[in-house]
């Protein structure tokens, strides 16, 4: 579904992607874990296609196309959703005007008919229930005044209700109590099947606890430098990134700057 | 900076869709004022000669009046004297009816969109247009005389009503309020009255649209609407002008009077021609709008959408006499491209436990200035007044400017005020979310901009509310917002 390849990026001129490869298939699970400024957002940023993270080198395709060459809007009718670590406010909005928008904005890509008033009322409600979002959640401004946790369930609200293939989700878990955690969990849990593939991205091993994924990756300093299983999440964990610096040659001092 | 240049495309050319000229077999008085010129307008209306000699004293003490200078805006110098101060559609035969209309006039506001024929009655809206300076047809006349509603022009009503045109006019806006105002009282030609009896509530929205055709012609409508005793009446006035390279001048008058429990609200979508995106031509709106609430609980209501014109200078206010009198301002005020505004109100407390509330949200995109300034006044007396204000300011591309003038004058102890203010800027990371929703960042730009007028919006009602949504998009050349 994901293929990358040799992916560089840069940052205000600062190279923060150094070569990523990765690979990942319809159903599969994949984190990437790695210490603060190792890389992740700027990952989920540029898949989602952020204009200020500027891509150096490199390809990324998905199912086939150039993903890189789309504009942010195209990525996500064709089927890419970004959770955002931090969710911006649209006062006035609406989250059910705002979602409704998106719902038709995608289909409309794929030369459908605008949503009937009464599904989306159908499809959002059931969704809404599985986060335990309540009717008033809908009518309040998109992320206006919201909670840490509110925000964070609210982006994997929607991605219940755009059920795109490939779901990107930045530090989903920051910032959430144990119990909001485990409902994000649930709700993504419920999004996993044979057709779709996740990419998540996350700090702590905590999230991984409740969605298990089939790949780990540790990124480091904008490469790469370990993969394995879920058992790699929880040996992470345990002993920390140190375990992994020194198990993995360090680049270059220069490379640093 | 990628992200800066996806925030000024969409403000790119402004499209301005009711550019087209009519050609019309125009009567129109030589360039220029003077006594003979207020003469002839008065002649030509047949107006009687107590409303000549109000004419002569306004163009009068006009003469010894200055332009006023104090507004946050520029433009050059206005020559009054190459101004044409009558231009009237010539009629080729008496208008009694919606057929007599000339087809040319009714296909020019077809082209606008107004409802004059039979879909108005199931919008419920009585338009009385005016074009240039006359009016040319009102309709529902009939259905509201039955009510005892009075829903004219201006001239029909100084013909068919001379005693309330002379008991109110001038009452709430006097000749000698300010320039415009004074060069209004002068050469008006005509506008729209209208009269709501005691007790009786106006089962319609009342509505005049307004369009400038002529070339160099100035626009002086004057507007009078009366609640009496116990009324209510909801009133709409749109607005739109050809493109032109010249600047025209607007210089309305409207004057609100609600007695005892009456309740005036007056709703305005403002689309005059805002001048091209160098900023030239455009029209000047220098406009007095005020309401009275002169009796005892009685309600003033101002709504407007400013989109349009080259230079709005405006305040709708309201002077709270009447005790328990209540006044609201509900504005948004939009700029582009080399568009300036000065916009806001004054809410002027004299009566006891009098209520204003003002809620201002004015937008800025392209070079556009946008000003909001404001007085609230509480005077000695006006015991237990209160006052909510509110003013919102959005900027879009760093090019533009917002201004808030905020004057509060309170001479009464128990008076209660509460004065918010917010400026917020449409940001790369706003549009960037909704893009990673498939929203593009015109859709999102339009979004994000309803959602900041929403509370005006809601105020007004359904059909302009949903027209004033579409305009925003318009005005700022969102591709692809609308439909």
């Amino acid at each position: 579904m994901l293929e990358i390849k040799d992916l560089h990026v840069k940052v205000a001129g600062k190279e923060i992607l150094k070569g990523i490869d990765l690979s990942i298939n319809d159903g599969e699970v994949h984190a990437v874990m790695g210490p603060n400024g190792s890389g992740k957002t700027t990952l989920a940023q540029v898949l989602a296609g952020r204009v200020t993270y500027e891509v150096t080198g490199g390809t990324a395709r998905f199912e086939g196309k150039d993903l890189l060459a789309m504009k942010p809007e195209d990525r996500a009718r064709e089927g890419v959703f970004m959770a955002f670590q931090y969710p911006v406010e649209i006062p006035g909005v609406s989250n059910a005007y705002f979602l409704k928008a998106a719902v038709n904005a995608i289909r409309k890509y794929h030369g459908r008919e605008e949503i009937d008033a009464m599904d989306f009322v159908t499809l959002v409600q059931d969704k809404a229930k599985l986060l335990g979002l309540d009717e008033t959640f809908m009518k309040r401004g998109l992320n206006e005044g919201f909670s840490g946790g509110e925000k964070k369930k609210n982006e994997v609200f929607q991605m219940a209700v755009l059920e795109p293939k490939l779901c990107v989700l930045d530090e989903t878990d920051s910032g959430l109590d144990i119990d909001a955690l485990r409902v994000v969990a649930n709700g993504i849990n419920a999004m996993r099947s044979p057709k779709r593939a996740m990419l998540v991205v996350t700090h702590y091993q905590r999230l991984l606890d409740y969605v298990v994924p089939d790949f780990v990756h540790v990124l480091v300093d904008g490469k790469i430098v370990k993969s394995g299983d879920a058992d790699l999440a929880r040996n992470l964990e345990k002993h920390g990134y140190g375990w992994i610096l020194e198990e993995t040659p360090r680049p270059p001092q220069a490379a640093r700057a | 900076m990628v992200s800066k240049s996806v925030i000024q495309e969409q403000m790119a050319k402004q499209e301005y869709k009711y550019g087209f000229v009519s050609d019309l077999d125009e009567d129109t008085a030589p360039k220029g004022l003077n006594e003979d010129i207020v003469r002839l307008i008065s002649r030509k209306k047949n107006e009687p000669e107590w409303f000549l000699e109000w004419r002569l004293r306004a163009y009068r003490h006009w003469l010894t009046m200055k332009e006023p200078k104090w507004s946050n805006v520029t433009y050059p110098p206005i020559n009054y004297q190459d101004i044409i101060y009558y231009a009237a559609p010539k009629p080729k035969k008496p208008v009694n009816s919606l057929d007599d209309v000339d087809p040319e006039i009714r296909n020019l506001y077809a082209k606008l969109g107004i409802p004059l024929q039979e879909q108005e009655r199931l919008a419920g809206v009585a338009v009385d247009a005016v074009l240039d300076s006359v009016s040319v047809a009102t309709t529902f006349k009939d259905r509201l005389a039955e009510l005892g509603i009075i829903f004219c022009s201006f001239s029909e009503a100084v013909q068919e009503h001379p005693d309330l045109v002379r008991k109110y006019l001038g009452t709430v806006v006097p000749f000698n309020d300010n320039f415009f105002a004074g060069l209004n009282s002068a050469v008006f030609s005509d506008g729209s009255f209208a009269y709501v009896p005691p007790g009786v509530r106006c089962p319609m929205e009342l509505s005049t649209y307004f369009r400038i055709n002529a070339q160099d012609t100035g626009q002086f409508e004057r507007t009078l609407i009366i609640a009496d005793e116990g009324a209510y009446v909801s009133y709409l006035e749109g607005c739109t002008a050809p493109i032109r390279d010249t600047n025209q001048l607007h210089a309305a008058v409207v004057e609100l009077i609600a007695l005892d429990n009456a309740e005036i609200k007056y709703s305005t979508i403002q689309n005059w021609y805002p001048g091209d995106k160098n900023g030239k031509g455009g029209i000047y709106n220098f406009v007095t709008k005020r309401g009275k609430a002169l009796g005892a609980n009685s309600k003033v209501s101002w709504t407007q959408v400013e989109t349009g014109s080259a230079i709005t200078w405006k305040y709708p206010s309201c002077i709270l006499q009447g005790d328990n009198s209540v006044g609201e301002f509900y504005s948004v005020a939009l700029v582009n491209n080399y568009q300036q505004a000065d916009t806001g109100t004054k809410m002027l407390h004299i009566g006891k436990n009098t209520r204003s509330t003002i809620i201002s949200k004015g937008i800025s995109a392209g070079y556009g200035r946008n000003t909001y300034r404001g007085r609230v006044q509480i005077h000695k007396g006006a015991t237990n007044a209160r006052n909510y204000s509110q003013c919102d300011s959005l900027l879009i591309g760093s090019t533009c400017a917002a201004f808030t003038f905020p004057d509060i004058q309170v001479q009464e102890p128990t008076a209660q005020m509460e004065h918010e203010a917010s400026t917020s800027k449409i940001g790369e990371e706003q549009l960037f979310y909704c893009q990673a929703r498939g929203i593009t960042p015109e859709d999102a730009t339009n979004m994000i901009v309803n959602g900041f007028c929403k509370q005006v919006f809601l105020k007004l009602p359904m059909e302009f509310a949903v027209e004033a949504q579409k305009l925003i998009g318009v005005s700022l050349n969102l591709e692809g917002t609308v439909g």
